[in-house]
């Protein structure tokens, strides 16, 4: 199992040709609570960079950018009621977004754990 | 060339609490604290919050004349409130209008016996200065008082927590002011705020900040409040944010700010107009305006946020009006905004629709606030 990192805050764990997305620990933190997130609708195509979904504090909303290119297929419905998961558990049951990955070869951009950990500090 | 952010007194207590600092109206200020604004946000309507407020402009205006009225005649040619006759300890809020009707900043005017007080956004308060002083500087001197803080106490437990520092406190009343030592510095203290809670503002020289804020912050049920919990705060509080809610394009009238505006002051008043745009909005008190502030609630629980266009209609044909401030309430537990809507869907109960990232979210009038005050009257 493989997970990639953004310097937008992403991660991206493959599974298979499918991604899930999420944001790290580090940006829940500094976002703070989030009270309300919500995805591009399923069957939507992103390209790599777009807003694939939002999450929102007390004060603002937050754009997640899609890690690659590819079509959405689900949102995480546990967040529907409950978008202070993300906070909770950021890199598990709080992840955002289920999408396809079109062009595995945009996957070798991204960091790995080590390198996003040392952005990050 | 960026100017290098300014710092209120209160910096190094902003850091060593770990703030995280944002430049505001071109000053470094603390945002939040550890705790997160959602929880700041509760613990104020809860407790009691400590809040820096020393960024916003406090103004002097003493009468050359030695008598207090000549002041508050003069001032009263600026806004339209009733100046004139608020008492000795006593504070009220009141708009600069301008010549069209719309509102330059909103401020609070404080009767200090001898002279005038006024306290004014940070944002606004180099043009504030200035416009005051061309105006009165012929019967009053007007001083800006760079070298005094701010800070406000907000919350169900504020009163026990300043009465420890001077038992006076507990008889004030909502918008009362008072001259006294709090740690053994003397302040300026007033029983308002920008929170819908019962609270002090408290208001010092930059010297002393430091220790009434500590003082503060040693009491149980006192903790740091930063910019963040302010805004979502003041917002279910029903309360404007000028250059969000009002500002040079909208009127007292259209801001449902009417109340800011006393008998005396009014069409048939004893002292009637006389302000910038008087005649614009004594127009306006009686015919009404073609658009009104309205507090907005949205059925989901996407935050409709400042800047949001509404429509009557759900295919989004029909343009309503605009959102101005938006947040997630966390004492409502749900969006709230306020925004501008013609006249037409500003009664209570109209259900309208905020475009929000593409998709039109049914939201509704509702009566502001959002949180009822809890104001020691």
């Amino acid at each position: 199992m493989t997970v990639y990192y953004t310097k937008e805050h992403e991660w991206l764990r493959v599974e298979g040709n499918e991604a899930v997305v999420g944001i790290t620990a580090h940006a829940a933190n500094e976002l703070g609570e989030i009270v309300f997130s919500e995805a591009r609708d399923p069957g939507t195509t992103v390209e790599q960079g777009d807003s694939v979904a939002v999450v929102e504090s007390v004060k603002a909303a937050s754009d997640i950018y899609a890690p690659v290119t590819g079509d959405v297929l689900a949102f995480n419905d546990a967040l529907t009621d409950d978008a202070a998961l993300i906070n909770r558990d950021p890199e598990g049951e709080g992840w955002i977004v289920r999408m396809t990955i079109a062009d595995a070869t945009q996957l070798e951009g991204l960091m790995d754990h080590a390198t996003y950990t040392a952005l990050v500090g | 060339m960026t100017q290098p952010l300014l710092r209120t007194p209160l910096y190094d207590l902003h850091i060593e609490l770990g703030a995280r600092m944002v430049p505001f109206a071109g000053y470094d200020m603390p945002v939040q604290y550890p705790a997160g604004v959602m929880a700041e946000h509760l613990h104020t309507r809860t407790k009691a919050g400590l809040f820096d407020v020393s960024h916003m402009g406090q103004v002097r205006i003493r009468p050359r004349s030695g008598n207090i009225a000549d002041a508050a005649h003069a001032l009263e040619a600026l806004v339209p409130a009733d100046i004139a006759g608020l008492k000795p300890g006593r504070q009220r809020y009141a708009v600069f209008t301008t010549d069209d009707g719309g509102i330059s900043d909103d401020l609070m005017v404080t009767n200090m016996g001898e002279w005038l007080l006024l306290v004014v956004n940070a944002a606004c308060k180099a043009a504030d200065f200035a416009h005051v002083h061309k105006a009165l500087n012929a019967t009053c001197t007007v001083e800006m008082l760079d070298g005094r803080a701010l800070i406000a106490l907000q919350g169900p437990a504020a009163e026990a927590a300043l009465v420890a520092l001077n038992p006076a406190v507990a008889a004030m009343r909502f918008m009362d002011v008072a001259e006294m030592a709090l740690a053994g510095v003397n302040c300026i203290v007033s029983r308002s705020g920008y929170t819908g809670e019962d609270g002090y503002e408290i208001g010092m020289a930059n010297e002393g900040a430091e220790t009434v804020a500590r003082a503060l912050l040693a009491q149980p049920d006192v903790a740091p409040v930063g910019l963040g919990a302010r805004d979502s705060l003041r917002l279910e509080a029903g309360l404007c944010l000028y250059g969000a809610d009002i500002d040079l394009t909208t009127t007292p009238v259209e801001g449902a700010l009417e109340w800011s505006i006393q008998k005396s002051r009014k069409p048939g008043g004893a002292r009637a107009g006389g302000y910038p745009g008087a005649q614009i909005v004594a127009d306006q008190l009686a015919d009404g305006t073609t658009r009104r502030r309205v507090g907005l609630r949205a059925e989901g629980r996407a935050p409709v946020r400042g800047g949001a266009e509404l429509f009557a209609d759900e295919a989004g044909q029909m343009p309503a009006g605009r959102v101005t401030s938006g947040a997630f309430g966390p004492s409502v537990g749900g969006p709230v905004a306020m925004g501008y809507v013609a006249t037409d869907h500003a009664a209570v109960g109209t259900r309208l629709f905020a475009s929000v990232r593409g998709r039109l979210l049914p939201v509704s009038v509702v009566a502001l606030p959002f949180v009822a005050a809890t104001f020691k009257r």
